[in-house]
Formats: structure tokens, C-alpha cells, sequence
């Protein structure tokens, strides 16, 4: 047997909520991905049928609202969570204000993107740049639900989606709108093939349990690490990290 | 101010019958939405109230607006508007010419200020105003000094309210629709390339009846005849939802009427009456003859093409590159950067993924 004897301490990072929010928000991105697409290229699989006997492409576009209403909600409800959840998961993580968040989004694009150097990340949740990549996302998700609902919007006459009407005469008209909706499930598409797959690189070399943290919520951290991050929470914040 | 006559005054004159008459009224009152009342209020309007003074100018067009209009379904349509109304002045069907003509529009301006209507078909060249000149002045100046002391202003079709063709890339004139280049002035973007014939009369009817512009939507479209899809109203929508499409312009499906969203129909993004009022007297419109609608009534419609494909091909990458092709090609690039990743972190990282950095690792 191999094996090694290492302190670390397990840390709860993500709250059972983010976690939630996590999985309803992929599962919704799949289903928008997919009956977005077919809506973009339907396949005419019937023939010589009338019209009465079929709506599967109804159907398709119905799946796609649900979702739609879904993933919105989901979004609104992270977006809530930004500023009460605990601290990994507090809005100010994901905009890099602060001087130490861009010292660190260049410490990963050397030791993660670049590989020049070779050190732990000390961030116990996001590291400063897949934050960042997240709050781009975060906006991406603002987009496509000010299109999707936009275009919605003239086939509704519900409250919700004629919030966003104003956003079709904006950009000049449906054409324009839904031309960037399409363009947008492709952004989706690539970052889910990149987050998945970065996921993967950073169990596979640092063993934190990132994988399984968006599973049960902890994660382990170095010994080290961890009260090096808990004493800088306790003198730069106010309030107390809740650990 | 010398007496105007009504349009029934004029029109009964032409031998027309009060029944064919009051059926306008009726249809009007119908395409604009009144309430049962309507009708009521568009015949005492067209019977009492005085023609409006109209001056219609053609820029940079091809007067199909005209031409669509002249064919409208009722000939009360063509009538008013055209014979008897108004035009004071159109380039195309008065018949004066020269400095008769220019007096003509002039004349209007200084006898009716605040009352006449400005009809404005094309749209204004502003890269070089040359482009486009009458009488020796520019279009520009001719709208400016025409639109200072109007009523309202009714931007006919595609070119007067979003610039149309002549706009379309790379829009060498400069042309700009009516609505941004003047101000101040209320403005009517009665959007088709052509307009519908009876969209056309509703407008100036509405006008006429209520003495204001009709209610418009954030685009400055007529509310009452843009605010539905052509797919909304389209009879093949059927077709859609069931997933039943056309595939070429001689299959099966084309043959049974099926929906031609696959063949480029641009209806669910496009807002006109084409499937309630129809064209040519109710006879047809373009999806019922088995083509798909182009978007004719939507800003830059000819810069969204191809016609006869789903998705617009994308600026900069050449007429048959849809996002879904580049999409497709940057997919292929992640995977290549990723393999390229993944190769050099079992290299590069060789120490993390065995440990060997670590003092405590136990073989046994
Ligand atoms: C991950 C998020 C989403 C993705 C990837 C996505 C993808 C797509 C795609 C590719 C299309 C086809 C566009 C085309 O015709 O070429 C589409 C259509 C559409 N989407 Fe989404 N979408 C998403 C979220 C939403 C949301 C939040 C809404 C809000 C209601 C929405 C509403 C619509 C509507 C109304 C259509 C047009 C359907 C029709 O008229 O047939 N989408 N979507
Ligand atoms: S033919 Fe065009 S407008 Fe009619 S249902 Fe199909 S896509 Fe919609
Ligand atoms: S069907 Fe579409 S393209 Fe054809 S006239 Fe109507 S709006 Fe224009």
C-alpha cells in the first residue's frame, strides 16, 4: 500500500444551497443547450403526416421554457445568496476589486494555465480567476435570459417575461436578439466542456476533493493553508468567518 | 382659409355608393382595432372633417410603397389618399412639374402650417448629401424645412423607417431612416418593404379620424398592425409545432403546406400583418404561396441573410458561416488546448500527481 500522511483539515466550503443551485443550474443548461439547439436546427424527421397528429417540436420548445423558467429563478435565487451565503460564496469573491485577487488571477495563470511555476493556490474556494471566469458567466447568464425572455415577451402576456420586452427594441429587433441567443449556447457549450474539464485537472493534481465538494461540501485543505486563510479572514473582515 | 371639402363630398362625386362607403369605414375601423363605435367615428370623420392637407416626398426608393398602395383593396383607399386627399404634392402621380410643382408644396407649408402631414418614402442620404437631390436642394433640406411647421410625419416603409436596402452594408449613400434625422416631429414607421395597401389607409384614416398618430410601439410602429408576429398568425404554425417542415421548395412537405421555418422563413422574428390582412385584396401573402417571409418589416433584414437559411451567417466570416459553424470550430480548438493541457500537466506537474515533493510518503 501507498500511502501518506499529510495534516489537513476539512473545510465546508459550499453550502448546501450552492450546492443545489449548482446542480438544478446544470441540469438546466443541459436541457436549454440541447432544445436550443434543435430549435435552431429542427430535423424534420415526419413526413406525410398532418399537422393534428404531432407536436413534438412543440414539445421541444416547451421543455426549453420550463427550464428557462427554472434556470432563471435558480439565478435570481444565487444571486440572493451572494450576500448572505458564507464567505466562499459572497458576491465580492467574483469581482476582482481588490489588488490581492489580480496578484493571484496572475499566480494561476503561471502555476495552472502557463505551468511555469509550481505552488498550492491558497484559496480555499474559488481561486481569483475561475471566480472571475464566474462573474463572466454570471453575465452570460443575464444575456441569454434578457434574449430568451425578450423573445419570449411576444409570446406571452405574463407579467415576468414582459419585464423584458424593452431589450428586443434595444438592440434593433427579433432578428438581432435571437441571433444572439444562438451565439451565446455556443459560450455556454465551451464553458462547460472547460469547467468540466478543469475540475478534473485540479483533483488530479492537488487532491483537494474539488470533485466531490459540489457533492457534500467539504473540501481538504493543508493544515497550513487553512489557518493561514482563517487568520487573514479574522483581520481583513469585520465579521468572523463562520467556520 | 378657403373651404376644404370632406372626402364622402369628394367621393360621392366619383359615383361611389354610401354602402361601399360605410363598408370602408367599417373594414378601417376593424384593421385599427376600434371599438363597435369606430366605424361611427370614421364615417362622421370622413364626411365632416376636411382633407388633410398631405406632401409626400420620394428619396432614395423605388416606390414600391406608392405602388403597393395604389393596389389596396378597397378603391376608396387609392381614391382618398391618392386622387383625393391630400397630395399636394407626389413626385410620382402629380401633375406638376418644375417650379409648378415646387409652388405647389410650398403653398401647402405656408397655408396650413401645424395641420398638414409630411409623407416620406426612402430614405436620406447622409454620407455625401448630393445623393439625393430635388430642385437643386438636398433631401435633408427639403425634410427639414418640410417637417419645421407639420403636423406629424409618416416614414412609409422599410427605407423611410429603417433604411432598407440602401442602408445595408456597406450603406455607401450613408442612408439614414426619417426618425434619425429630424426631431421634434412625431414619426410613423409604417415598416414593409412594401407597407400592406390597407396598413397604409388605416394610418391615414386613423389620422384623419382621431387628429393624432396612432398609439406606436417602442420601434414607432403602428400598435394595432405590428405588434403580432407573422408567425403568430401564420396558418402553417400548425405545421411548426408539430414538427412537420418543408426541406426544399419541392418536397412533400412543400407539396402538403408545411411549415418553412427550415427553408429561412424569418415569421417568428418578424412583426407585420401579413397573415391577418393579407395582400392584394385578401387574396394571399408570401408564406400562403409557399414562400418563407423574409423579414421585410425588421431593421436590416437584408443584413441577415441568406434568405433561405435559419440562422444569419456572421458578420466578418463570409455568407456561410453561421454561428453554429464557428461555434463547432471553436469547439474543436478547446479540445485540441485541452489535450495540449492535459499532456503538459503530466509532464510539467509530474511531482503533484506522484508526491513526490513529500517527505511522509510510506511504500510498503
Ligand atoms: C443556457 C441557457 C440557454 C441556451 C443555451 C439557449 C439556447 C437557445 C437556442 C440555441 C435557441 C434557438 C435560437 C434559434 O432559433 O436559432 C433558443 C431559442 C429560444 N430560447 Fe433559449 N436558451 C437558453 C436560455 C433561455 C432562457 C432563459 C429563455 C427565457 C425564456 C429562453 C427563451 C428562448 C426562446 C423564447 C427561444 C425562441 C423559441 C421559438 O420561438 O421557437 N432561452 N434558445
Ligand atoms: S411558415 Fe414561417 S411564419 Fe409560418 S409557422 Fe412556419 S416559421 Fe412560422
Ligand atoms: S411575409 Fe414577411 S417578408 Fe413577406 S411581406 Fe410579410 S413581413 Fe414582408
Amino acid at each position: 500500500m501507498k500511502s501518506r500522511s499529510v495534516p489537513l483539515r476539512e473545510v465546508y466550503v459550499w453550502e448546501l444551497p450552492v450546492r443545489i443551485y449548482h446542480w438544478i443550474n446544470a441540469l438546466c443548461i443541459l436541457a436549454l443547450c440541447i432544445t436550443g439547439y434543435i430549435i435552431g436546427n429542427p430535423i424534420a424527421v415526419m413526413k406525410g403526416t398532418e399537422a393534428y397528429q404531432n407536436f413534438w417540436f412543440g414539445n421541444v420548445r416547451f421543455i426549453h421554457f420550463v427550464a428557462a423558467f427554472l434556470f432563471f429563478f435558480n439565478f435570481v435565487f444565487r444571486t440572493y445568496w451572494g450576500f448572505v451565503g458564507n464567505e466562499y460564496s459572497r458576491w465580492y469573491n467574483f469581482i476582482p476589486l481588490k489588488k490581492s485577487q489580480w496578484i493571484e488571477i496572475l499566480e494561476v495563470i503561471k502555476v495552472d494555465v502557463l505551468q511555469v511555476k509550481h505552488k498550492q493556490i491558497d484559496s480555499i474556494g474559488h481561486n481569483s480567476l475561475a471566480s472571475f471566469i464566474y462573474f463572466i458567466t454570471f453575465l452570460m447568464f443575464l444575456l441569454q435570459c434578457l434574449t430568451g425572455f425578450g423573445m419570449y415577451a411576444a409570446m406571452s402576456t405574463s407579467y415576468l417575461p414582459q419585464l423584458f420586452a424593452w431589450f428586443v427594441p434595444f438592440l434593433g429587433g427579433d432578428i438581432a436578439v435571437r441571433q444572439i441567443h444562438h451565439i451565446l449556447m455556443w459560450a455556454f457549450i465551451l464553458f462547460a466542456i472547460v469547467h468540466v474539464y478543469l475540475v478534473f485537472y485540479h483533483d488530479y493534481i492537488e487532491r483537494r476533493g474539488i470533485t466531490s465538494s459540489m457533492i457534500g461540501g467539504w473540501k481538504f485543505i493543508e493544515e497550513d493553508v487553512a489557518l493561514r486563510n482563517d487568520d487573514s479572514a479574522t483581520s481583513t473582515s469585520p465579521k468572523k468567518g463562520k467556520k | 382659409m378657403e373651404k376644404r371639402p370632406s372626402y364622402y363630398q369628394e367621393v360621392k362625386g366619383k359615383g361611389i355608393a354610401r354602402r361601399d362607403f360605410l363598408k370602408f369605414c367599417t373594414t378601417m375601423a376593424a384593421f385599427l382595432g376600434l371599438e363597435a363605435n369606430g366605424a361611427g367615428q370614421i364615417a362622421n370623420a370622413l364626411q365632416t372633417k376636411p382633407r388633410l392637407p398631405v406632401i409626400w416626398f420620394h428619396f432614395q426608393e423605388c416606390t414600391c410603397c406608392s405602388e403597393s398602395f395604389i393596389r389596396s383593396s378597397h378603391p376608396l383607399v387609392a381614391d382618398i389618399v391618392l386622387n383625393k386627399i391630400s397630395l399636394d404634392y407626389q413626385e410620382t402621380l402629380m401633375a406638376a412639374s418644375g417650379f409648378q410643382a415646387e409652388e405647389a408644396y410650398q403653398a401647402v407649408m405656408k397655408k396650413y402650417p401645424g395641420q398638414y402631414i409630411v409623407m416620406v418614402e426612402g430614405s436620406i442620404p447622409t454620407e455625401n448629401e448630393a445623393y439625393c437631390c430635388i430642385g437643386g436642394r438636398s433631401a435633408l433640406q427639403i425634410l427639414e424645412e418640410a417637417v419645421a411647421n407639420c403636423m406629424a410625419v409618416v416614414a412609409w416603409g422599410n427605407c423611410a423607417s429603417s433604411g432598407c436596402v440602401q442602408a445595408a452594408s456597406p450603406n455607401p449613400t450613408g442612408a439614414k431612416p426619417v426618425h434619425e434625422v429630424i426631431s421634434g416631429k412625431p414619426v410613423v414607421n409604417v415598416q414593409g418593404c412594401p407597407p400592406i395597401a390597407d396598413v397604409m389607409a388605416g394610418v391615414v384614416v386613423h389620422l384623419l379620424t382621431f387628429g393624432r398618430i396612432p398609439q406606436l410601439d417602442s420601434l414607432g410602429r403602428p400598435k394595432a398592425f405590428y405588434s403580432r408576429r407573422v408567425h403568430d398568425t401564420c396558418y402553417r404554425r400548425a405545421s411548426f409545432d408539430a414538427g412537420l417542415f418543408v426541406e426544399s421548395f419541392d418536397d412533400e412537405g412543400a407539396k402538403r403546406g408545411y411549415c418553412l421555418y427550415k427553408m429561412g422563413c424569418k415569421g417568428p422574428v418578424t412583426y407585420n400583418s401579413c397573415g391577418i390582412i393579407k395582400w392584394n385584396d385578401g387574396v394571399s401573402y408570401p408564406i400562403q404561396s409557399g414562400h418563407p417571409c423574409i423579414g421585410c418589416s425588421e431593421k436590416g433584414f437584408w443584413d441577415n441573410g441568406p434568405f433561405y437559411q435559419h440562422l444569419p451567417s456572421v458578420a466578418g466570416f463570409g455568407i456561410e458561416t453561421t454561428a453554429d459553424k464557428i461555434g463547432l470550430g471553436l469547439g474543436v480548438l478547446t479540445a485540441a488546448g485541452m489535450a495540449a493541457h492535459a499532456i503538459t500537466t503530466n509532464i510539467r506537474k509530474h511531482k503533484e500527481i506522484t508526491n513526490e515533493p513529500e517527505t511522509n510518503l510510506k511504500e510498503s
